[in-house]
């Protein structure tokens, strides 16, 4: 079937927002990342925020059930999902309840009008049909019978009434590719890819998705579509990345660029097992991955590979930091490179596991028993999180130490556009094992496991199979420079701060921070982590209207980086937006003793760019 | 810390007045060298062989002594664990594995100060994580020769778990459990392998935990190598490990160790001279099961164990249980022989199979994989899947 080519007027947009939402069955988050790609082949900026229950099957045509997937996408950089909808595409009732309030004034709506029969409203706790009471006014609202149309569509496809209703999601994807003028090719692919080997699925997909975007052309529902014009991006070549991907990419780099194998020990945990399933299929890079028995486990045997000259890495989430802390303190004792990724989620306890917060940063600094100080670094979109990854990594092995990388559900599953780095550009890392003995008393040579770099303060590390340099680590504290046990007080109060001051000694190869905006002003805003796209796009606005505004967004946590008590002394205020309750300015107030102003959010969704500009405005009025 | 080159101590926060700062061994003469290159070739991320050890033939003249670290022993004078050190010190020479190569990993107990005394690599770690930390060593360096050393609350308590992951896993390492029924480093708490009733510190009106029994545990868990031995009888204890050692999988020794401060003469109907021959059995593979000299045995009746009398004329030899360390139902019934008043306690090697190991089907895997597609290609994989590009 040959499309026919669009008759109908186009209008150019700089940006759009849409938001694909039905029950976890209907592929919600397929649609998306679908629509992701063809709106990434059209060469758009564009940043996804995939949104799913915490149940895997949730009672069908609830609330709870209720899946979604946004993206926003424009010609200009795009720094966050979007704060409001243009585009809702709700498959049911429930879905329609739970994202309206998204939908900015005058949005589009298209709905399954199929779905909206007494039963799925009653589910979706609706007393009257929304399409019939005129609690839609204020929106435009499309109603189109997806599962009629599937349904006659696929009436000779051999498949199976389940199978058939299954696929309106091809439908509706179809019609929003038309709608926005991206390219079907990229769906077709991958349709071509996933279901070549069962020809009646892959045909009745094709023929859908097909059927929905010839739907877009010729209903008189839809009297223009859009087009939004190539994003001016940075010369390159690009991809779309999501964070966990990015995350598995970076740690692969640094094996690369390190010259050692990746030992991954891994335990299954929401959102963080993204990471353990991209790097399981990574074997050809000599990756090992372990699924371990517990968190405990998984965190163990990646300091023991790493004693026997590996990268050792684990990723988890809160629950499983906390349940790592004790072998994080024996990596602490130890001395030895270990790269900890917490993919943080909303807490305490289980929390919010599919939903996104920042509220580890203090479990990250200081939630260990004993004076356990460890690097601590955060990414802050999800093609950062490749060079946070690779960062991680260095520092791990640079300064012979655990190091914590934050990041979160928000990055892991997000995705943006990212220009691929060269591999020949990124800088190698440096790791020497020892192989003769750097001491000599009373005319033997011997082997001091805590002898250090004058620099880093690293200590060697001598691989077990080395001859000579047989040595015992251990949890006991470690006397200077033998690592024999030591229980003397004088000894333990030196090592506690040559512990705590080799961290600090990372500081010394910090690059400058970045800021965004001028350099001096009336108002500094201060972010970590996944709250980059919010802050900047807030900022930006608040430019825009004149105000002197810039923003500053760490990647080192611990330690701090240097120059930021003069970069603070050149801004009148200072404030702290983070989606917890408070955690970095506590840091930044106790460590500066500056009156820093938090803004908090805590209901497991990330800033609307729009929240931090209200409170840029209400601090500059 | 006078004799230190100028520039050589960290600078260190204030706080540390030099007169007080511990007494400190002399730093190393000039400036330390950078370690020579790493063991693996840049680029590549394919585990290496240690250097070759044969060269000089070190290895192979090693005496108990080079085993022994410079560290002062310090269990409590009489305690079960100086003869396992000594059995392992005595046993490593024989075994050909370069010293170098032999890694002991502990968790925390009293068991657990052994690696501190092994003029080995070693890692005295966390409570209970012995098997996790090992496992990832083993994985990632499969030519090292890893020993765990663990106790009674260590492995079965608070490292229950990693026990018995690492026994199905059937990595190729040596687990030492040492089994004293008892808390020692704490000063003397009941253990999960104490018997029932037991008056101990934490139970002054006896425990009411069941105990333990560390063999149909391991047994349980899919191990490969389920073996018993004894504190007083190194001879035996000394076989039993070098065949420990020489399993390939991971090969499980409990070790019944005596506690003489906190549990003094648990194991002795089954250690001491007069009541070993009655209360002990040594069983082996393809020989009858007999003990108290050879003058009783062990038959089935039906499924029941019966001990019977080889010298009253009704029973002979011939009517014992052949032992069959292959059989995971003869090992199960005898393995759960424990503590029964009217049957012996049985020692030796209870199972014993040949599993392909963790560490071999994990590089067999990856080496197949780049086999097939080739090493990976970081650049490739960056650019895997739809990609544009934004000119200039
Ligand atoms: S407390 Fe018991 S097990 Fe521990 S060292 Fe003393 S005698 Fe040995």
């Amino acid at each position: 079937m040959s499309l026919p080519t669009s008759q109908k007027p186009v209008q150019t947009i700089p940006e759009a927002t849409i938001l694909f939402a039905g029950d976890s069955g209907d592929g919600m988050q397929l649609t998306g990342s679908q629509f992701t790609l063809a709106t990434a082949l059209a060469r758009n900026d564009l940043a996804t925020l995939p949104d799913f229950p915490a149940e895997i099957r949730a009672p069908a045509g609830t609330t709870y059930g209720v899946s979604g997937f946004q993206l926003r996408f424009g010609s200009e950089h795009v720094r966050t999902p979007g704060d409001e909808v243009d585009l809702l595409v709700a498959m049911n009732p429930a879905a329609l309840k739970v994202h309206l309030p998204r939908v900015r004034p005058e949005g589009a709506i298209i709905v399954n009008a199929d779905a909206f029969t007494k039963r799925d409203l009653e589910l979706a706790g609706y007393d009257h049909n929304p399409l019939e009471n005129g609690s839609l006014a204020s929106y435009r609202v499309f109603e189109v019978p997806l599962t009629t149309m599937t349904r006659e569509a696929l009436k000779d496809s051999g498949l199976n009434q389940k199978e058939i209703d299954r696929s309106k999601n091809m439908f509706a994807l179809g019609l929003a590719l038309w709608l926005y003028s991206r390219p079907m090719q990229p769906a077709l692919d991958w349709i071509e890819q996933k279901f070549g080997k069962k020809p009646e699925i892959r045909d009745a997909n094709i023929h859908l998705l097909k059927k929905g975007y010839h739907f877009g052309e010729t209903t008189e529902d839809f009297v223009v579509r859009y087009e939004v014009r190539p994003a001016r991006l940075q010369p390159g070549t690009y991809r779309a990345i999501r964070g966990a991907q990015a995350l598995a990419f970076g740690l692969v780099a640094a094996s690369q660029k390190s010259g050692l194998p990746i030992f991954y020990g891994s335990y299954p945990i929401t959102p963080a097992s993204d990471i353990l399933h991209e790097l399981s299929r990574l074997k050809t890079f000599g990756v090992m991955t372990f699924q371990a028995e517990d968190e405990i486990a998984a965190v163990g045997a990646a300091l023991g590979a790493s004693f026997g000259g590996a990268l050792g890495v684990t990723a988890t989430s809160g629950p499983g930091i906390a349940l790592k802390g004790e072998t994080l303190g024996l990596a602490v004792m130890t001395e030895l490179p270990l790269v900890v990724i917490n993919m943080q989620r909303g807490g305490p306890s289980t929390g919010l596991p599919t939903k996104t917060e920042q509220s580890d940063l203090l479990q990250a600094l200081y939630g260990r028993n004993g004076e356990a100080p460890m690097p601590v670094i955060a990414a802050s979109t999800p093609g950062d999180c490749f060079d946070a990854a690779f960062e991680a990594c260095r520092i791990a092995l640079t300064y012979m130490t655990p190091v914590i990388l934050l990041a979160d559900g928000y990055l892991g599953t997000g995705a943006e556009p990212w220009r691929i780095p060269r591999t020949a550009d990124l800088p190698d890392i440096p790791v020497s094992f020892v192989t003769k003995p750097n001491h000599t008393a009373n005319g033997t040579a011997r082997f001091l496991p805590y002898v250090r770099d004058e620099q880093t303060l690293a200590r060697p590390w001598a691989r077990p199979g080395t001859p000579g340099l047989e040595h015992r680590l251990g949890g006991l504290e470690k006397q200077h420079e033998t690592g024999n046990v030591s229980y003397d007080p004088a000894n333990h109060e030196y090592m506690t701060r040559l512990r705590a001051e080799k961290v600090e000694r990372v500081a010394r190869d910090l690059p400058p921070t970045p800021l965004f905006g001028d350099p001096a002003g009336d108002l500094l805003v201060i972010g970590w982590g996944s709250t980059r796209g919010s802050i900047e796009a807030a900022v930006q606005r608040a430019r825009e209207r004149g105000l002197k505004v810039s923003s500053l967004h760490l990647r080192y946590l611990n330690p701090l980086p240097p120059d930021l008590p003069e970069i603070f002394a050149r801004f009148d205020r200072l404030l702290v937006p983070e989606i917890n309750n408070g955690q970095l300015v506590r840091v930044l107030r106790e460590r500066y003793l500056l009156p820093f102003i938090p803004l908090n959010k805590i209901q497991g969704l990330p800033f609307r760019a729009a929240e931090i500009e209200q409170a840029i405005l209400d601090l500059l009025a | 810390m006078a004799d230190s080159p100028k520039g050589k101590k960290p600078t260190l926060p204030p706080g540390m007045q030099p007169g007080k700062k511990p007494t400190l061994p002399p730093q190393p003469a000039g400036k330390r060298k950078p370690g020579s290159p790493p063991g693996v070739a840049a680029g590549t991320t394919r585990p290496v062989l240690p250097p070759d050890t044969g060269g000089d033939g070190a290895s192979a003249h090693l005496t108990r002594k080079d085993f022994a670290s410079d560290q002062d022993v310090r269990w409590c004078p009489g305690c079960g664990d100086y003869a396992i050190l000594a059995t392992v010190q005595r046993l490593l020479p024989e075994l050909g594995v370069p010293r170098e190569n032999i890694v002991f990993i502990s968790g925390i107990g009293c068991s657990s100060r052994f690696p501190y005394y092994m003029e080995t690599y070693g890692m005295h770690s966390i409570h209970g994580r012995a098997p996790a930390i090992a496992t990832g060593l083993k994985a990632s360096r499969p030519e090292l020769d890893v020993w765990i050393i663990t106790g009674d609350g260590d492995a079965l308590s608070i490292g229950g778990n990693h026990l018995i992951h690492i026994l199905r896993r059937n990595l190729n390492v040596q687990i030492l459990l040492f089994n004293n029924q008892i808390y020692g480093l704490t000063k003397g708490q009941y253990s999960p392998t104490s018997e029932q009733g037991k008056i101990t510190k934490s139970t002054p009106y006896g425990s009411i935990d069941y105990p333990f029994n560390p063999i149909s545990l391991a047994l349980g868990a899919h191990g490969t190598f389920v073996a018993r031995t004894m504190d007083r009888d190194p001879k035996h204890m000394k076989e039993i490990l070098r065949q420990a050692h020489d399993h390939p999988g991971t090969g499980f020794v409990e070790i019944y160790q005596n506690c003489n401060i906190f549990n003094d003469g648990a194991f002795f109907p089954f250690t001491e001279k007069d009541t070993k021959p009655e209360r002990a059995l040594f069983i082996e593979h393809n020989r009858p099961l007999t003990f108290a000299n050879g003058t009783r045995g062990l038959r089935l009746d039906g499924w029941r164990l019966q001990v019977i009398d080889l010298q009253g004329g009704d029973w002979s030899i011939d009517d014992c249980l052949v032992y069959d360390e292959t059989s995971r139902e003869l090992s199960g019934l005898i393995g759960r022989m424990f503590w029964e008043p009217d049957l012996p306690q049985p020692f030796g090697v209870f199972y014993r199979e040949e599993r392909r190991t963790y560490e071999d089907l994990l590089h067999t895997q990856i080496e197949g994989l780049i086999e097939k597609r080739g090493r990976g290609d970081l650049d490739a994989l960056l650019h895997q899947g739809d990609t544009w590009v934004i000119e200039d």
